[in-house]
């Protein structure tokens, strides 16, 4: 007779390493890092054991308690006490412990037996546990608390083998129908309780070396120095930022000859006409100008991956605390707001750990403004076309500089919202608590960073290749159709569909010294950011004809002022173009209004900002 | 090394300065004016291993105000506002 599937939940305090656990029964590839609150959403995966049973296993967000204290400890709880709808109670749970750190994790699990379900206690982290001296009778501590208790080391191969051998044993002897769940909420005196239960259970069964990790003690003597501290965040930006302009140049200079070479290819042995526009101008122009980003992109992944896998998010939220506590922002908002720099969603989705709702809807509501990757292209390619690439100060690039000026003016603005929006709308609340678990911290490991920049530069591929392609086709169409009449001497892109919409839309735009080429570029732009930038290579390809294929950059620094460039910097510091974010944002509020106060709040920044920019550039002589 | 003893004055851990060690003596929330109730408060503290007669030490502080501060509780750093931190009760 087929066993039914098995159903596993990986339960366990914040950053235990559960996520890690789960990608090495699964083969996932879901988000590791080395923070508390990295998983904020239910991740179910499927795995054989060793004798050929079905198994189903759940990833969940770390938790101290079942309390549910904020949205991701509440998906925990329900997920465990089977109140998630349409879900089945897990036959068994995984308790994963960070065995150098017993104490939160043993209360939680004497909290987590009141609710009738079968549990293991995988003692994980034994690596690390080994390293530094600590000694675990795993026996007794078998004996003391009533269940199996096995170790692991989830991120080293064979590292799991303890479990699998475990989960075969328990599955063939798993009682059909589990005890009724006794679990309530704990009063205080049942936690006090239960934390001395724990520590007299470690105590007896534990040993630990009075050997802390001197490590980290030596890192954070620097890292988190009042003064010092911020010294090294501030600089850590400042070269994340200069190091995605000047780092990743000669790649981007490969690809874009390896896409001129293309066009050229194609040009060449394809006769004129309109399927040689297609490609040369839709495609290779259009998707290509994009692809040709994806070195920054990587690169901006890298760093970000680095600071999270080594273990300083949680010391920046630290050190920005206070500071941004002046304008309104909780120190948990920190790590989404930096990953934000990356991509605002993935961000959005981090804001679940922050328990406060006022404090949680701010910190959504500003994400976007931080600097994303997406908007790198658009930066990248009017910086470079228009800000001379010389030395300041001997050793600092300048389009480096006004690159981070851009970020700096991102995160500024974020802060001015967060405060207005403390000041007007949410005034007098006092401010929550800040509450963090400092992990110690671990080597960055290689095949972690690769398998995260793999995912990303994947979604980036995949974008350019679907969003972005059919963004392209549809603009290439705009600009081809309708040809021109015969013996027209303008150029054919004047005929078309997009310079029609294109200068409908210019009165608009024109007072923020956007012309027609812009206007269309922008609409399409509502979808990704970066489809304007192709948008604008398809059209000015198609304008200029074949000299004028490549070379968008170029094309652009003859065809715009510098006003007109800065002002469309402005504008994209701003701008809320980007669909699938607003779709989050809606999702994560569960609110089209916030949705739309999101989009119009931007929007209305982004033409102010414009304005601004554009007139002080005009009237200082860059028209 | 720190001298444990019960001569030692208690004091709310949101005073103690960087440097300082000690041993939880008991949590009183309502002291610490925080945001949040007596109740959870306490749950939270209790959670994250702020018990009677775990070791404390103030590793690190920020910028302004000397807040947060950064307290290692037996084997592990938390790191809470001072507001928070009133409510442990050390010596
Ligand atoms: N040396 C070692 N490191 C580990 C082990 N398991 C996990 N890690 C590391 O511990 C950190 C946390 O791992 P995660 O899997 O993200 O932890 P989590 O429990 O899912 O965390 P949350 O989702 O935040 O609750 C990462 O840096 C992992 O690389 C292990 O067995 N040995
Ligand atoms: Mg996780």
């Amino acid at each position: 007779m087929e066993l039914p599937l098995l159903h596993l939940a990986l339960v366990g305090t914040p950053n235990s390493g559960k996520t890690s656990l789960f990608n090495a029964l699964t083969g996932s590839r879901q988000k590791v890092a080395n923070y508390p609150g990295v998983t904020v959403e239910r991740k179910e995966g499927f795995f054989v054991t060793p004798l050929g049973r079905q198994v189903s296993v759940v990833d969940l967000p770390g938790t101290y308690s079942l309390r549910g204290r904020s949205p991701d400890e509440e998906i925990t709880r329900d997920f465990v006490l089977g109140k998630a709808s349409g879900e089945t109670v897990p036959d068994l749970v995984l308790c994963v412990a960070d065995s150098t750190n017993l104490r939160l994790t043993i209360r939680l699990l004497l909290e987590l037996k009141r609710t009738g379900r079968p549990m293991v206690l995988v003692l994980n982290m034994f690596d690390i546990a080994a390293r530094r001296g600590i000694t675990v009778d795993v026996e007794r501590l078998a004996k003391e608390l009533g269940l199996p208790v096995v170790t692991s080391i989830a991120v080293r191969r064979g590292g799991t083998a303890n479990l699998l051998k475990l989960t075969d044993e328990i599955s063939a002897k798993l009682a059909a129908e589990a005890e009724a769940s006794s679990w309530r909420a704990l009063s205080v005196s049942e936690l006090r309780a239960t934390q001395r239960e724990a520590d007299r259970i470690i105590a007896d069964c534990v040993s630990l070396p009075a050997r802390p990790d001197t490590w980290t003690a030596r890192i954070d003597a620097v890292v988190l120095h009042p003064v010092g501290g911020l010294v090294v965040l501030t600089l850590i930006l400042f070269v994340m930022f200069q190091a995605v302009f000047a780092w990743a140049q000669p790649a981007m200079d490969l690809l874009k000859s390896g896409f001129d070479a293309l066009g050229e290819l194609v040009q060449a042995t394809l006769p004129d006409g309109l399927l040689q526009s297609f490609l040369q101008n839709g495609v290779i122009s259009g998707v290509g100008s994009v692809i040709v980003f994806l070195p920054q992109i990587i690169l901006i992944f890298l760093f970000i991956l680095l600071l999270e896998d080594f273990g300083y998010m949680a010391r920046a939220a630290f050190l920005m605390d206070r500071i941004m506590g002046g304008a309104g922002l909780h120190g948990r908002a920190f790590i989404p707001l930096l990953s934000s720099f990356a991509c605002a969603i993935p961000g959005i989705m981090a804001t679940r750990v922050i328990d406060n709702k006022r404090d949680r809807l701010t910190t959504i509501l500003i994400a976007p403004l931080m600097t994303c990757s997406a908007r790198i292209p658009v930066y990248t390619l009017i910086i470079s076309a228009f800000i001379p690439a010389k030395d300041v100060w001997g050793f600092i690039n300048l389009q480096g500089l006004v690159m981070f000026g851009l970020y700096a003016a991102g995160i500024a603005s974020a802060l001015v919202v967060s405060f207005l929006i403390k000041f007007f709308m949410l005034r007098d609340f006092a401010p929550a608590p800040f509450m963090l678990e400092l992990p110690d911290y671990k080597m960055p490991r290689l095949k972690s960073i690769a398998i995260g920049i793999y995912t990303r530069a994947k979604m980036f591929l995949v974008r350019a290749g679907t969003t972005i392609f059919s963004m392209m086709v549809l603009i290439w169409f705009l600009a081809s159709f309708p040809q021109p009449p015969a013996g027209a001497t303008e150029p054919a892109i004047e005929f078309s569909l997009a310079a029609m919409i294109g200068k409908a839309l210019e009165p608009l735009l024109a007072p923020v010294g956007f012309n027609w080429q812009i206007a269309v570029a922008l609409i399409p732009g509502m979808a990704a950011r970066e489809v304007a930038v192709a948008a604008l290579g398809t059209v000015y390809a198609i304008e200029g004809g074949k000299e004028a294929a490549e070379q968008i950059g170029q094309v652009l620094a003859t065809k715009w002022s510098l006003a007109t460039a800065l002002s469309m910097l402005a504008w994209y510091i701003f701008a809320p173009q980007c669909a699938s974010t607003l779709a989050v944002i809606r999702r994560e509020t569960g609110s089209w209004a916030w949705m739309a106060v999101t989009f119009t709040y931007m929007l209305v920044l982004a033409y102010a900002a414009s304005l601004l920019t554009y007139n002080v550039a005009v009237a200082l002589g860059a028209g | 090394m720190t001298d444990t003893n019960d001569t030692r004055p208690h004091m709310p851990l949101g005073l103690a300065q960087r440097g300082y060690t000690g041993v939880i003596q008991h949590l009183s929330a309502r002291e610490a004016g925080s945001a949040l109730s007596d109740i959870e408060l306490e749950s939270r503290l209790i959670e994250l291993g702020f018990v009677e007669g775990a070791r404390v030490e103030v590793l690190h502080e920020g910028l302004v105000g000397r807040d947060p501060i950064a307290v290692r509780v037996d084997s592990i750093t938390i790191a809470v506002r001072r507001r928070e931190a009133m409510a442990v009760i050390v010596a």
